[in-house]
């Protein structure tokens, strides 16, 4: 019995060990390039991508199996900065891109099934059964996960509105 | 340019312009009272800083000076009735701002009987300890008068933690057209004196240095006399020149002592207030009356007859040039309409734009005073750079700016920038010069919001996972609870059965 015991620990023990010893000098170096680029995604992981969450998303792109063009919420700003980043030319003008947009629950459709709100990788809807519900404008990401979930159509797209805090003087016509 | 003048610009080191004020005849009419309008639209953002959040309900009837919106945040002011009325409405209006964009605005109907709420005033200011003055100032929604609205209260608490040791008392007045200080300083000179007297209470400042540009000598004139028995006030003439009204400007000519590019004036012991600012200061805590009101000037070469006047927080810009006398040729010549002065004040859509507490003056500017060009290229003649007085490279900074190396607009000291206009005044291309800075800088601001947001996002993102995770275990542990009392209760009844079992 106790020679089991001790034998077990000193098994354990010694394992243990050498797995802690090989896990600080066998590391993998993760990419550094991946860890900025997830900085500059948007970090919703709302896998519009189609890669699991923006981690996934910036993998893909570091190892040019994806466009810098891939993330819809980020828009033709961040597929920019990413070809910069990378040092890539890339093609804006396939990118539908009107602006950031938001969602919007129509309030007459919305029939409170909860279904968006489930979705919502920020929970930016607010909402409970058989109540309409509402969109955060300041959480929602404009990733549009919630727009095919809803059985009413009634959360659609809308480009963000303008307000005074966000409003910035036209840069003039240059000479 | 006389001889004199010529020899004084050599000798000066030059920075600012000397456009053509147009002050008069505006500044030597009698002030003009207007009556209440029928209907008042206060915004809920009058000042730097928080909105206030309304406090009143549509229908809800108020009295003169009641408070109708609370200050929200540290820095933010509150606002009340500038008459009595009736509450219609809490909705949108065009504001003061040149994109033409709302903001929400409280609407009050005026019963007509004008009648105050009870006042709680003070007969010996100075008996009370300052920070009971802060509070006064702060609850009679006071901010400065002088056009950027910062809330008075605020500054004035800063500058007695930070010890100041002079005030500095704005009646520069350097925008050209504007006139209100300087009427306001002819009129009330005893009152702002007071006002700078409880000031000196209330930041523990020493000394009172009043800057007045010399192209006001009746202004000067008045307000010295009314400081004579006080020799803590100072009355300082100073050059005219724009913008000698401008903080740092003022500062630096009359204590000779320079604001670090990244500090404010309370790093070096000095506070500035707009001589307005004074006289609101004192009414609020001698009779304890709100701002609920301020002196505007009308001006311009479409206005028939300019003027200042007396105009209660609310009006709208229409109803005040309407009482003014209205535009020349019913506004045919129009070609821009402007709040504030002509250098930095906010161009407006329309005239259906409220007067706020920050509001100097309605412009109605005709196609001489505009003169609007087409820019052509640079010519690299350096006059911005003589006129900016930070001492800045305008035309390189929108050289940058145009090719959107914002970092580097930075580095030559975008952030130093008052966007005080003078480098696009005095390009001889028309370059719109001061509107790349403003663009500049609300670029940076939205790139910082933006920042934040991506911030806040992954937090989100980040605890919906772990609301997630933590809902998971709460379901699988109440499952476990739930099996748990399921198998005591089966215990228990094959128990029971056993025992009814037995005794059978």
């Amino acid at each position: 019995m106790i020679a089991a015991i001790l034998s077990l620990t000193v098994l354990g023990a010694a394992l243990g060990m050498v797995l802690g010893v090989a896990n600080k000098f066998l590391a993998v170096e993760g990419n550094p390039l991946v860890d900025e680029l997830t900085a500059m995604m948007p970090g919703s992981n709302c896998g519009q991508c189609g890669f699991p969450g923006c981690s996934g998303a910036a993998t893909a792109i570091a190892d040019g199996s994806a466009a810098p063009t891939c993330c819809p919420p980020g828009g033709k700003a961040l597929a920019a900065a990413i070809a910069a980043k990378l040092g890539i030319t890339v093609d804006l003008s396939a990118m539908a891109d009107d602006g950031p947009k938001i969602a919007v629950v129509a309030e007459e459709l919305c029939i409170g099934c909860c279904r968006c709100s489930k979705v919502c990788p920020t929970d930016a809807i607010l909402g409970a059964a058989k109540q309409i519900h509402n969109v955060f404008r300041e959480a929602c990401t404009g990733c549009s996960s919630c727009v095919e979930k809803c059985p009413t159509e009634a959360l659609v797209m809308r480009p963000v509105p303008v307000t005074l805090q966000h409003w910035v003087m036209p840069k003039p016509l240059a000479a | 340019m006389g001889f004199m003048n010529l020899f004084k610009h050599f000798l000066s080191d030059g920075w600012g312009v000397h456009p053509d004020d147009h002050k008069r005849p505006a500044a030597d009419a009698p002030v003009r009272i207007m009556p209440v309008p029928t209907k008042l639209y206060l915004p809920l953002q009058q000042h730097l800083g928080g909105p206030a959040r309304p406090v009143v309900l549509v229908g809800q009837k108020v009295k003169k000076g009641e408070i109708i919106a609370e200050a929200q945040g540290m820095v933010s002011a509150p606002i009340h009735a500038p008459t009595s009325g009736t509450i219609v409405a809490v909705t949108e209006v065009t504001a003061p701002h040149p994109s033409g964009l709302t903001l929400p605005a409280i609407i009050l109907e005026s019963d007509g009987a004008d009648e105050w709420c009870e006042l709680r005033g003070c007969n010996d200011p100075f008996a009370l300890e300052p920070a009971e003055i802060g509070k006064r100032v702060a609850a009679a929604g006071v901010v400065g008068l002088g056009g950027a609205a910062f809330p008075s209260a605020v500054k004035l608490i800063g500058a007695s933690r930070a010890q100041v040791t002079t005030l500095v008392i704005n009646g520069g007045e350097c925008e050209p057209y504007l006139s209100c200080d300087d009427r306001l300083m002819r009129d009330a000179a005893a009152g702002i004196v007071d006002g700078i007297r409880i000031m000196l209470h209330a930041t523990g400042a020493q000394i009172a240095l009043v800057g007045i540009e010399d192209n006001k000598p009746e202004a000067i004139a008045t307000m010295a006399a009314a400081t004579a028995d006080f020799p803590q006030v100072q009355v300082r003439p100073v050059p005219a020149r724009y913008p000698m009204g401008s903080e740092k400007q003022l500062i630096q000519v009359l204590t000779g002592i320079e604001v670090p590019a990244d500090g404010r004036p309370a790093d070096i012991g000095v506070v500035v207030h707009n001589v307005g600012t004074a006289l609101a200061v004192r009414v609020a805590v001698r009779e304890g009356k709100p701002l609920i009101s301020r002196l505007v000037t009308v001006n311009g070469a479409c206005a028939s007859a300019p003027g200042n006047i007396e105009v209660r927080v609310g009006t709208l810009a229409e109803e005040v040039i309407a009482y003014a006398g209205g535009l020349k040729g019913e506004g045919l010549g129009l070609a821009r309409r402007v709040m504030g002065g002509p250098m930095m004040g906010m161009q407006i859509p329309h005239w259906r734009v409220p007067v706020v507490k920050g509001t100097s003056g309605i412009l109605a500017l005709d196609a001489g005073e505009v003169a609007e060009q087409e820019p052509n290229p640079c010519i690299r003649c350096g006059s911005c750079v003589k006129a900016c007085p930070m001492g800045l490279l305008p035309l390189e900074m929108s050289a940058r700016i145009r090719s959107e190396a914002f970092d580097e607009a930075i580095d030559l000291g975008l952030k130093d920038c008052i966007a005080c206009g003078c480098c696009a005044y005095v390009c001889p291309s028309r370059i719109p010069l001061v509107q790349y800075f403003v663009h500049a800088k609300g670029e940076l601001a939205a790139q910082d919001r933006a920042k934040l947001r991506t911030e806040a996002t992954k937090k989100l993102a980040q605890q919906r996972q772990e609301r997630l995770e933590r809902e998971a275990r709460e379901k699988a542990e109440a499952a476990a609870r739930r099996k748990a009392e399921r198998e005591a209760a089966a215990k228990a009844t094959a128990a029971t059965a056993e025992t009814q079992g037995a005794s059978a």
